[in-house]
This record gives C-alpha cells, sequence and structure tokens, in this order.
C-alpha cells in the first residue's frame, strides 16, 4: 500500500537476492566493533537527549530530559492542606499496577493471606505485558542451564547487571514457566509436550517460550482471569498519584485519583508495591514508541519524592524493528521473533548489513548508521527512514503457511493496512521500547524505603544497561512473585502507620532550593495527544 | 499541500480529519483525549472496540480503533466495556468437560448459531463454530480457535441469545493448556532440580565473578545451532 516508485524498485533488489542471502549468514559483531558501533550512534551516547537530575536521591545521575521533567516538578496534592483523615481503604498490601508484575505480586499476597487491594490506571491487564510479543525466557531444556541463562543475561546488560537480581531472575525462570503452565497459560508445544523454544536476540540457548506471537496477552489475560477468579478487589481507572509516608522513612499508603469523577481516595496499607510500568510514553529522545498508552513513569516519580534510589535510567533500549511504514502504525512493536524465524534485514540495495539476532543496542546502532551515516536506507513518502525486514525469508525457510502459524498477530495487523508480509519485506527504524533502570531493588524487590516494594520495569538493575528479549516477561513475573511474597510476608509484622505528606512537602522545598519552579506537576497520568486549538482569553478547564 | 480531509460522526457530531488516520487518532486529533477506550494502542488489548456504520449501508460494522482507518461519513462511537458474566473456578480442580462448560455457562446452550458474532470479530475469529465446538465439548478446539481473542467483547455485545463468547473461550484454553495438552516434563524435571538446590551453588559462585572473567566466559561460550 502507497509504496512510492523508489520503495517499490528496492523491494526487487530485496527478492532478487533472497535465494543469495538464504545461504548467507552475515559476521556477528566483534566486542570491539560492538562497542564502537554503540558509542557512535545508540542515542544513550549523544550528548542532547539527556541532562543531570538536581534534587533527590540521585542528585546528579544523567537522565533523559522528559524523565527529569517530570522527577523536577510538583505533586499533584498540597501536603500542607490534603486531608488524610478519612481512609476509604485500608488494607495489608496495596499493589499498584494492574500488568503482569502487579497481577502476579497479587496472585501471590493474596495466596499467602493477606487482604490485598489492586488499583490500576486504566483496566486491569492494560499494560506492556499484554503486547509482549516474542516470548520468556527460561532454562528448561537440558542443554541449557541457570547459570548459561546468567551469562546471557549478563553479557547483554554489559556485564553491569545486580548481580543478585540476575541470580534470582535466572533462578526463578523455570518456576514461573511451571506456575503459568499449571495456571492454564497456553504455551506453544511439540505434541509430547516439550516446550517450543526459539532463540532470540543474545541467547546462546533456544530457551524463547512463547505462546504463538501472542505471548504476553496469553500469560495476561490469564493472569487477570486467575485475579478475578481469586476475588481480588480490583479498582480500575484510579492510578495512585502519591505515596504516604509516616513522617519518618516508611510507606504507608497512597493516594488515588479516579480518572473519570477525579475524587481522590486514600488507602492505609501495611505494605506497596509499585508494578506501575515504563516510561515509553515520554518518547525519550524524540523516538516514536512501542509501549502501552499508559507508560507514563508515575512509579518512578512517586518513589523518587519518597527518596528511592534510580539507576541506569541513561540507558534506554530501542527495540531495533518498530514499524517505519505504512505511516498509521510508525513506531508499532514488529517482533524480534520475526528475526528469530529468519526475516534478514536489508538495505535499499537488497544487501545484509548486521547480523540479525545482535542485542537490540547493537542491531538498532547498525540501523541508524545504515540510514544516518551510509544513506543506504530507504525513505518513505512521508520521509520516515527505514530498512527492510525481510519477512518472505521465513517461509523460503519454512515453508508455505509458517507466517500465519507463527505469526497470526503482525499477519493480521498488516493485511489490515493492505500489506501482505508473505511476499512483501516489511520497512523497520527503530523505536522506544523499553526502560533498562529504574528504582534500585533487592532480590526481594525491597527498596531502600521500609515497607516499599517494587516490581516490574519500573525497577532497575536486573537487566544493567540492556535487556534481552524475553526477559522482560520474565522479569515482571519472576519479580512480581518475589514482591507479592516478601510484601505479605512482611505486612504480617507491620503496623498500620501514620499517613503523612511529610516526604512531598519536604521534597517541594528541595525543588524551591535548587531553584526550580513549581509550575509543572507529576506524575504525568496519561500523554497529551490530543489536538486543541490555542484561544487566548479563555479558560478551558473548568467546566 | 492541503491535507485531504475526511468528515467523520464521532458519537453524532460531527469533525473534519486528515484522511488516513486511525479512528483513534482521528478522535485525538479531533480533541478528545481518552481515558476509556484506548489501551495498548497497537491492536492486542482489546480497550478500544468500536462500531460504526456507513451512509447508505444498513450493516453495522466494527474495529478496533487503533487499527481502523477513517473513511468518509462513517458513523462511529466506542464501546469501551459491556456488562458480562464471569464465573470463578478453581482451575486445578475442575476437569475438561462439557458438564463442566454448561455448569459454569448454562447459557451456552442458548446459541442459536446466527454468525452475529463471528461477523462482529475485529479479530476474524470463527466465533459461532468455537462456541458450536464447545456445545460438543471439544475443549481443544475451542482453545485453538479462539486464541487470538483480545476479550473486547463486542461479540456479548451483539449475541441475541446472551452468551459471553470470549469468557467461555478463556475457561476452554486454561482447561486446554492444564487438563488436556501434555505436561512440559523436561520444565518438572528441571524445577525439581531448582527446588533441591542443584544450581544454588553455582549461582552463587557466578555472583561473585568480577567483571573480566565474565566477559571471558560470555566471549567464550557456545551457541547453539539454529
Amino acid at each position: 500500500m502507497s509504496y512510492t516508485p523508489q520503495m517499490t524498485e528496492s523491494i526487487r533488489l530485496v527478492e532478487a537476492s533472497r535465494e543469495r542471502r538464504y545461504a548467507e549468514k552475515h559476521a556477528r559483531l566483534s566486542p570491539s566493533e560492538k562497542q564502537d558501533l554503540l558509542r557512535k550512534f545508540h542515542p544513550d551516547f549523544r550528548p542532547d537527549t539527556m541532562r543531570p537530575v538536581k534534587v533527590g536521591a540521585s542528585r546528579g545521575a544523567m537522565m533523559p530530559h522528559e524523565l527529569v521533567d517530570i522527577l523536577e516538578a510538583g505533586s499533584r496534592l498540597d501536603p500542607d492542606t490534603f486531608p488524610l483523615d478519612r481512609i476509604d481503604y485500608d488494607v495489608d498490601v496495596l499493589v499498584v499496577g494492574g500488568g503482569g508484575a502487579g497481577s502476579s505480586a497479587s496472585l501471590m499476597a493474596h495466596a499467602a493471606g493477606a487482604n490485598v487491594l489492586q488499583v490500576t490506571k486504566l483496566r486491569l491487564g492494560d499494560a506492556n505485558t499484554m503486547m509482549a510479543q516474542g516470548g520468556i525466557q527460561a532454562a528448561d531444556k537440558e542443554n541449557d542451564s541457570p547459570m548459561i541463562h546468567y551469562l546471557d543475561v549478563i553479557g547483554g546488560g554489559g556485564f553491569l547487571n545486580k548481580p543478585d537480581l540476575v541470580r534470582a531472575l535466572v533462578h526463578d525462570a523455570p518456576l514461573v514457566i511451571k506456575w503459568l503452565e499449571d495456571l492454564g497459560c497456553m504455551f506453544d508445544k511439540e505434541p509430547d509436550g516439550t516446550m517450543t523454544t526459539q532463540h532470540g536476540g543474545g541467547t546462546s540457548r533456544k530457551r524463547m517460550h512463547a505462546a504463538r506471537d501472542y505471548s504476553g496477552a496469553e500469560i495476561m489475560r490469564t493472569l487477570r482471569d486467575e485475579v478475578r477468579n481469586r476475588q481480588i478487589p480490583v479498582v480500575e481507572f484510579s492510578p495512585a498519584i502519591e505515596l504516604l509516608s509516616d513522617g519518618e522513612g516508611r510507606c504507608t499508603g497512597a493516594v488515588l485519583m479516579n480518572l473519570e469523577t477525579r475524587d481522590f481516595f486514600v488507602v492505609r496499607a501495611k505494605t506497596v508495591i509499585l508494578a506501575t510500568g515504563g516510561f515509553g510514553r515520554l518518547h525519550v529522545a524524540g523516538f516514536p514508541t512501542t509501549n502501552h498508552y499508559g507508560a507514563t513513569a508515575d512509579g518512578l516519580v512517586m518513589a523518587y519524592r519518597m527518596g528511592a534510589n534510580l539507576i541506569f535510567l541513561d540507558a534506554t533500549q530501542f527495540h531495533p524493528t518498530g514499524a517505519a511504514h505504512p505511516e498509521q502504525i510508525v513506531g508499532l512493536l514488529i517482533t524480534e521473533k520475526v528475526r528469530g524465524l529468519g526475516a534478514q534485514l536489508v538495505n535499499t540495495h537488497g544487501e545484509q548489513f548486521v547480523y540479525p539476532l545482535e542485542t537490540r543496542d547493537a542491531v538498532s546502532s547498525a540501523i541508524l548508521r545504515e540510514c544516518l551515516e551510509r544513506d543506504r536506507g530507504v525513505v518513505t513518502g512521508t520521509g520516515q527512514p527505514g530498512v527492510w525486514l525481510d519477512s518472505p525469508m521465513i517461509e523460503h525457510i519454512h515453508g508455505d503457511g509458517a507466517i500465519q502459524r507463527a505469526l497470526p498477530a503482525m499477519f493480521r495487523q498488516y493485511r489490515r493496512f493492505g500489506i501482505d508480509m508473505r511476499r512483501d519485506p516489511i520497512l523497520v527504524y527503530p523505536t522506544l521500547h523499553y526502560q533498562n533502570g529504574g528504582v534500585e531493588i533487592a532480590d526481594d524487590t525491597g527498596t531502600r524505603i521500609e515497607n516499599l516494594f517494587v516490581a516490574g520495569e519500573t525497577s532497575g538493575g536486573v537487566h544493567g544497561r540492556n535487556r534481552l528479549m524475553g526477559n522482560s516477561l520474565l522479569d515482571v513475573v519472576v519479580f512480581g512473585r518475589r514482591a507479592g511474597a516478601a510484601a505479605s510476608e512482611r505486612a504480617r509484622s507491620v503496623k498500620p502507620g501514620r499517613l503523612t505528606l511529610e516526604h512531598v512537602r519536604r521534597y517541594h522545598e528541595e525543588l524551591d532550593a535548587a531553584g526550580i519552579a513549581r509550575g509543572r506537576v507529576s506524575p504525568m497520568i496519561l500523554p497529551s495527544y490530543a489536538r486543541h486549538e490555542a484561544r487566548p482569553g479563555a479558560n478551558p478547564v473548568v467546566l | 499541500m492541503a491535507q485531504e480531509m475526511v468528515r467523520v460522526f464521532i458519537m453524532g457530531k460531527a469533525h473534519e480529519v486528515p484522511k488516513g488516520l486511525t479512528i483513534m487518532k482521528a478522535m485525538e486529533y479531533a480533541g478528545y483525549q481518552f481515558i476509556r477506550g484506548c489501551g495498548c494502542r497497537g491492536g492486542f488489548c482489546g480497550a478500544c472496540g468500536t462500531v460504526y456504520r456507513m451512509p447508505g449501508d444498513y450493516r453495522i460494522k466494527v474495529g478496533l480503533a487503533c487499527q481502523t482507518i477513517v473513511e468518509d461519513g462513517m458513523y462511529l462511537t466506542q464501546i469501551p466495556v459491556f456488562p458480562a458474566n464471569k464465573a470463578t473456578y478453581n482451575i486445578e480442580e475442575i476437569r475438561p468437560t462439557l458438564g463442566n462448560l454448561l455448569k459454569m455457562y448454562p447459557e451456552l446452550s442458548r446459541c442459536l448459531g446466527c454468525n452475529t458474532c463471528t461477523k462482529v470479530c475485529p479479530q476474524d475469529l470463527d466465533v459461532m463454530n468455537y462456541m458450536a465446538a464447545a456445545m460438543r465439548g471439544d475443549i481443544a478446539r475451542v482453545a485453538d480457535m479462539s486464541f487470538d481473542c483480545l476479550m473486547c467483547g463486542l461479540c456479548a455485545a451483539r449475541c441475541p441469545a446472551e452468551t459471553v463468547q470470549y469468557n467461555i473461550a478463556i475457561l476452554a484454553r486454561r482447561l486446554y493448556a492444564r487438563h488436556i495438552a501434555p505436561r512440559a516434563q523436561h520444565l518438572a524435571a528441571r524445577v525439581g532440580e531448582i527446588q533441591g538446590g542443584k544450581f544454588d551453588q553455582a549461582l552463587d559462585d557466578m555472583a561473585r565473578l568480577d567483571r573480566a572473567e565474565l566477559e571471558r566466559l560470555y566471549n567464550e561460550r557456545d551457541i547453539e545451532p539454529e
């Protein structure tokens, strides 16, 4: 649909070279080639994308401008006047977030006998977990081991990952696959029950488990169904907008805002689990994103005001294969599984330029180099650059029908826009995919703030500077489960605390002392895509 | 270059929006900020089920707002939520039988075979035929045929027999995966090894390695052939 003549011409070159490329394996990058490539092309190394944050526990740390903007901002609540004497919900464990980590945490805390309340900004299940297509890693085959998985994770992360977190991730991986299998999650299997597993970028064993290309959706809808079966109370469309403290550094609850009525609710909790996801919708460095509508880093903002440490937030994962055409889906994820099944990345001349299963940071950088430096990219009618992902190679290798069998969601998506990915290659360009860093946690998801636990993309350290495919679904379930277990266990020995916004008052004083105007408020809650015409002199806010 | 515009009616109100946008982006262009009716924005979550009619056509059409392109004259509304019964069950205990499907969703037997659900499914699933499979107790077939369901709820909204197809489908998928599909023996074996502490020492040792040693091991590791 709507290919320019140049694009059509380029597709012919891709077709012409396919038979030759079928037998051709592009060389892998050496460690030093990879370093050079990252330094020159990855947005993390561009000086104009970041600045040091001026306040808070991680003062001086470099972070993307878009994140610093919402960290250096005031609360939506006035700590001196907001009343906290009416408690609307009084629980053992408050779980903030409705995705894979939050739902796993709720299930574990509930199973441990805790009185749980789960709250979420949108619907239960509205989260990046739902969108993860490719799969979930676990070393459960005979030729694999948690130690081999450990090496892949830490090598992919630049050897900077926190060892105790990596250990927890790879140790629990087979346990969570079993937990999900027991819950009735429909993994792809061989007729004898053996899990079907594939490679992903940066893996040294085929340990990527999948549920067709709805892997995250299948995990999420199973967890959601089970949360409902257990009749765990869930409050939807009511994000937490601030944590509460006892004035002595312990977390004691949160304030929720009902997005539809704009009413506020006070939750008192013995322990709080933040599982609010990442920052994709901040559009770091101006990139499009694969992320869910709600991925606005609310948890980072709330935890930071209370004194949490933020780590690795200068490392953003750009997924190498975001859609670059058609215009309507620019930025949406083309799962790595497409490359796992054999589709190669080729330039406008139909030539490979990178081994397709290098780590994501390296593949992204190679695509940026191909388009920006070597001028061998393809440019669409709207000026969007990209390179080809040669999807027809999949059926060339695996036979007719392979795409519809293994990639039904993707096949359907392209067909909606008049593109047959069995016949024509698809155009891709890097897209903002994942927040590698986050709130620093211990291996039980505890933070430096007593009674505050953090799990999933909101946390940082397990993936170092770069997460591998299939380790985020794993992360949310492993650490969601650990959070639910640890927070419910802690709640047994905690008495409900005083409810204050002291930490917010102090944070505001710090902003004032740093000379930061408090015009901005955060958390952001939702990105603003609505187009409005400015009309001076009109106040559109109050009805 | 002047942008080509189309006229759409959002909940009855006319808006001029650029041609080629998705319904979701067109509504944002028209000034709406979504709270309901917008989720993953990528066709996976089922938050943005939308029904519409075109001028001169009596038929009701459907699509996901994030995946459907606006057309001139489109008259649309979103159905972000629809009331639906959901049975609660202990997945470990219930058996994968027709009797259990009927016990939890007795309305299943009211299906008229009218095919409205199939026509309304934005995922192009053959909903009526997976319901037929459910009525035969062929749970494996329901699981397979319904796999791409996003649980958007449009089928239930239109069903004259008042069934909730997508909740029957997820019950079938969980029953299939839990009780019918063969269990992964290698997984159970590995879980046993982990619970027995087989890897604890080796993992502790790895967690203590310095960077140079980790780099050496990483760069020398063997890679399973594709």
